[in-house]
């Protein structure tokens, strides 16, 4: 019973929260915080209950049938697993974050309830178990998180609220065309380890453009040059949805719909005699160089965050667009490795404004002496994003470098080298100016931390960002999920030792 | 079958001799027991197939015969589901001196009868008398509010739906020479693929276009569903220009054996008019006109059917049909809200209505998710079968029609539902709705998304009787 009622509840959990938060009254602040946060626990605690029921090989699945052929379906699969306790995880603490920052905003209950919706949406999209499912759970993620896009309610919100909408409703027309065509070959829509299109291998013509398709429409949230437009201009948002926007749940979901697309609806060494891989690992790359090289340009913090994570998530793509099992796990494990890193940098970013309005980097001379525990996480998150040793971002680089190897396409390497020395390029003089220059006023105001619970969130994800990188090989780290998942969708025998 | 026809006709004059509390009471009897019994004609249907009734005993060539399946169905559980939450908002919302009153409720019920009746029987000399009694309760209900506007409107409604009544005729007329039946059974027996067949059916269906206000015939409804009072337009948009496309989908789909040329030609009107009627509503800049042009584009999207004909296409439509109802009035119950908190319906005014009308808003955003075909909603499985068929049969302008006319809809829909978003720290605050208009608009939009969860046991319930079963 609980095995099929599980992973509804986790979809269930905020949406009841979300419906409750938007019934309080605005000034109901204790009542809201203690509904927000319980929901979030009693989230975090349904996703570890299956995390270890799945690992004991249990199964946790919910079905419900829509039309004929075509139902909803839950089910916590290992790739489930994988980003289902990283959403919890990091609901819970971006909530924390969130009941810090967005003291002083107006319209807190909207706010809170959306905030809680596109959450619900996030665990949909994590725990789908069909095509259809994910579609319907991605479509809602783009309605729940438009009012909190557009939150502040100025004209620049509104105006950047339509961009937003333009991408992403495009890309759901464009999604849905592809997954009805991949209905209507093949009359199933469900996840299949190894994929379940590569017996209709004489629609060869039909099915590449499918992949392209589908591919396409998780493109745009997955901030595929050149489809990424949206991801900068929506840094109008608060900091806390900036930081779910770009962690956990947009972007996320994207990379998520690609890796599901190559691993579980056509199946890796399908696509890649397809030659569609290829094409994908190529368009990968330029967007891994295209951000980074605009993130250099960049004076605004949150926006050079922004074009980072455009570089940043394509790791995910490009892992995947490898046909080998060691670029697997460098592709896949970038997931939540990235995660974590992107959303402390996103934290501090926030921190930096509240406490000290300080959002352009020129004006960030010295703050490490104001804000010493703030800017400690926001190093540890920079140095993971360079991929630094033994942060958790090196552990991602590492495996990718290895895979392309393994698979025989060496240039891979080169397009990892020079990003990772355009992420030093750009992180660095940061840290430099954060710790090494002068402040601004002389004499530097004393250390000034904000509120603990804007402090606490950074403090903790950036310690993460940093043991999951050094403890990767302990069981129970995302990197030995990883491979437990790369173990299953590589039948043939593989056995992770790098 | 008879009590849904007779019930609420029985209602209309007893309206008149009651008071305003005691006429809610009789809103809630007649919707419980009409809901009852489209309960019970859905299990009959359900259980032993299509149904036929002979009233009074006399049957086809001289009695009045009434018939039920899937597709009848369709209309008459929309009309079940719309119909009472509707009532109890215009019972809020009409705030006219009670002898107007007097007016409304009797022509209300009418309406409601006629719309039952209309796709219930099973003779087209009957259909012909049922499309009067809705146009002559429908027309009259645009004006009760009073008002220039809508008297402009209702006529120019009049115009169409009688000429539309009166070529109707004059293709049954036809037929009825040229077959010697009226009944729908029959005739599609002794369908032959002669001239008088051919022109008789061609008359039909323009008559049936112009009260169905497909493109281009679609030029009498924006005017009189933007004029007339809110829970009015709902109904209209919602349910009577639907029986428009059921009667053609019976005639086109039962009776009549139509070639694929003019299958097509109807499904290229039902094209024009997805974007036609979108791109007028993204030009429009007040709200009732919006969603009035709205009906005129998802109106198109029913008409694929026809180039499309197939059971999956069918239910798709069907669906749709359904989703679109609940949705629609929805819209039309939340503008009512805010002319009636407002005083007007511009969008760009709208600043400050999402904290002022909390539900109302949430009703709007909830409704543009159905009508923009997005999931969890009826329309959005209506809209994925009609995919799925064209996707089989390769047709792919199908696709971009229902594909363009979704991102045209978000476009309008969403224009209104920004404004919501600006804060007007200015506003004052409004007296609270009664709970009738605060809930009313939400509750239906949300049936139209909930009802999705139901989707299986929904398209079971379409398909008794359809015309393609065998073929796949």
């Amino acid at each position: 019973m609980s095995h099929s009622l599980l992973p509804l509840a986790t979809v269930l959990i905020p949406v009841i929260t979300g419906i409750m938060v938007f019934f309080l009254d605005e000034s109901q602040r204790r009542l809201r915080t203690v509904l927000n946060l319980s929901g979030a626990v009693l989230n975090l605690l349904a996703a570890l209950v299956m995390l270890v029921g799945v690992f004991q090989e249990q199964a946790f699945a919910w079905r419900w049938p829509l039309l004929a052929g075509l139902e909803l379906y839950l089910e916590a699969d290992a790739f489930a697993m994988l980003f289902t306790p990283l959403s919890a995880g990091l609901w819970l603490v971006t909530t924390v974050y969130a009941v810090g920052y967005m003291e002083h905003y107006h319209n807190r209950r909207r706010f809170f309830g959306f905030f809680s919706l596109c959450v619900a949406t996030t665990m949909g999209v994590a725990l789908a178990g069909n095509l259809l499912t994910f579609f319907v759970f991605y479509e809602l993620l783009t309605l729940s998180t438009y009012p909190l896009v557009v939150h502040r309610g100025d004209a620049r919100s509104l105006a950047v609220g339509t961009i937003y909408l333009r991408y992403t409703v495009g890309a759901g027309a464009v999604l849905l065309v592809g997954l009805i065509w991949v209905h209507s070959l093949a009359g199933t829509l469900e996840f299949t380890e190894g994929g379940f299109l590569a017996p209709f291998q004489e629609h060869d013509t039909s099915l590449r453009i499918i992949f392209f398709l589908l591919v396409g429409g998780f493109g745009v949230k997955a901030a595929l040059v050149p489809l990424h437009g949206w991801l900068p201009m929506a840094m109008v948002a608060p900091a806390p949805v900036s930081a779910l926007l770009h962690a956990v749940a947009v972007v996320k979901a994207g990379a998520f719909g690609i890796v599901r697309v190559v691993y579980d609806v056509f199946g890796v060494t399908f696509a890649h005699s397809l030659g569609v891989t290829g094409i994908l690992a190529v368009w990968a790359s330029l967007t891994i160089l295209y951000g980074s090289l605009r993130a250099l340009a960049q004076d605004d913090l949150k926006r050079r965050l922004a074009y980072s994570t455009v570089s940043q998530v394509s790791y995910i793509a490009l892992g995947v667009s490898i046909a080998g099992p060691v670029a697997t796990i460098g592709g896949v494990v970038h997931l939540i490795h990235q995660g974590v890193t992107k959303i402390t940098l996103f934290f501090c970013a926030g921190n930096l404004a509240e406490t000290l309005h300080i959002h352009k980097i020129s004006e960030m001379d010295g703050v490490g002496r104001q804000l010493p525990l703030t800017m400690s996480a926001f190093t540890l998150g920079a140095l993971g994003m360079i991929g630094i040793p033994p942060m958790a971002g090196f552990i991602t680089k590492w495996y990718l470098g290895l895979g392309s190897l393994e698979a025989g396409q060496p240039w891979v390497i080169l397009v990892l080298l020079a990003s990772t020395l355009l992420n030093a390029a750009y992180f660095l003089p940061i840290l430099h100016r954060v710790w090494f220059r002068p402040a601004r006023h002389a004499p530097p105001p004393p250390a000034r931390e904000g509120p603990l619970l804007l402090l606490l969130p950074p403090l903790i994800t950036g310690t993460l960002a940093l043991l999951t990188g050094l403890f990767a090989a302990a069981p129970f780290t995302p990197l030995e999920w990883t491979v437990l998942i790369t173990e299953r969708e590589y039948p043939d025998g593989y056995h992770a030792s790098p | 079958m008879v009590i849904a026809i007779v019930l609420p006709l029985l209602a209309a004059p007893l309206c008149l001799f009651m008071s305003r509390r005691v006429l809610f009471g009789l809103h809630l009897l007649v919707s419980l027991l009409s809901a009852l019994a489209v309960g019970v004609l859905m299990r009959e249907v359900m259980a032993a197939g299509p149904l036929r009734y002979a009233v009074g005993g006399w049957g086809a060539p001289l009695g009045i015969d009434l018939q039920v399946d899937g597709l009848s169905l369709a209309p008459l559980l929309l009309t079940a589901l719309v119909m009472p939450p509707v009532s109890l908002y215009a019972h809020d919302y009409l705030t006219q001196p009670a002898e107007q009153q007097l007016c409304f409720w009797p022509l209300w019920y009418l309406l409601w009868s006629g719309l039952n009746a209309s796709v219930l029987t099973a003779d087209i000399f009957n259909v012909y008398v049922t499309l009067e009694v809705l146009t002559l309760a429908a027309v009259p209900l645009v004006v009760v509010a009073g008002g220039a506007e809508a008297l402009r409107g209702a006529i120019r409604y009049l115009l169409f739906a009688l000429l539309g009544s009166l070529t109707y005729l004059l293709g049954v007329a036809l037929l009825f020479a040229a077959h010697g039946t009226l009944d729908m059974v029959a005739l599609a027996g002794v369908w032959a693929d002669d001239l008088p067949s051919a022109v008789g059916l061609a008359l039909i269906s323009v008559g049936l276009l112009a009260k169905g206000a497909i493109f281009p015939l679609h030029i009498w409804l924006p005017p009189a569903h933007a004029a007339a009072p809110a829970p009015v337009s709902a109904v209209l948009s919602a349910l009577v220009v639907k029986v428009g496309f059921y009667l053609l989908a019976r005639l086109w789909l039962w009776v009549a054996e139509p070639g694929a040329q003019a299958a097509l030609l109807l499904g290229l009107l039902g094209a024009g008019a997805v974007f036609y009627g979108s791109l007028q509503a993204l030009r429009q800049g007040r709200l009732k006109l919006i969603i009035a042009y709205s009906t005129v584009a998802q109106l198109g999207y029913l008409l694929l059917l026809f180039p499309l004909a197939s059971a999956t296409a069918l239910s798709g439509s069907l669906l749709q049909l359904i989703g679109h109802g609940l949705a629609k009035a929805a819209l039309f119950l939340a503008a009512g809200n805010v002319l009636h908190v407002l005083g007007h319906d511009r969008v760009r005014d709208f600043a400050g209505l999402g904290r002022r009308l909390p539900t109302t808003w949430m009703a709007v955003g909830v409704a543009t998710i159905s009508l923009t075909g997005l999931p969890p909603s009826v329309a959005f499985l209506g809209k994925w079968q009609l995919l799925e068929a064209a996707v089989d049969q390769g047709q792919w302008w199908c696709v971009v029609v229902l594909v363009g006319g979704g991102l045209l809809a978000a476009g309008y829909l969403f224009r209104i539902l920004a404004h919501a978003f600006v804060d007007d720290p200015a506003y004052p605050d409004a007296h609270p709705l009664p709970w009738t208009l605060a809930w009313m608009p939400l509750a239906l939009a949300l049936l139209a998304l909930l009802m999705s969860f139901l989707g299986a046991p929904l398209e079971r319930l379409l398909l008794p009787g359809n015309p393609f079963a065998g073929t796949p």
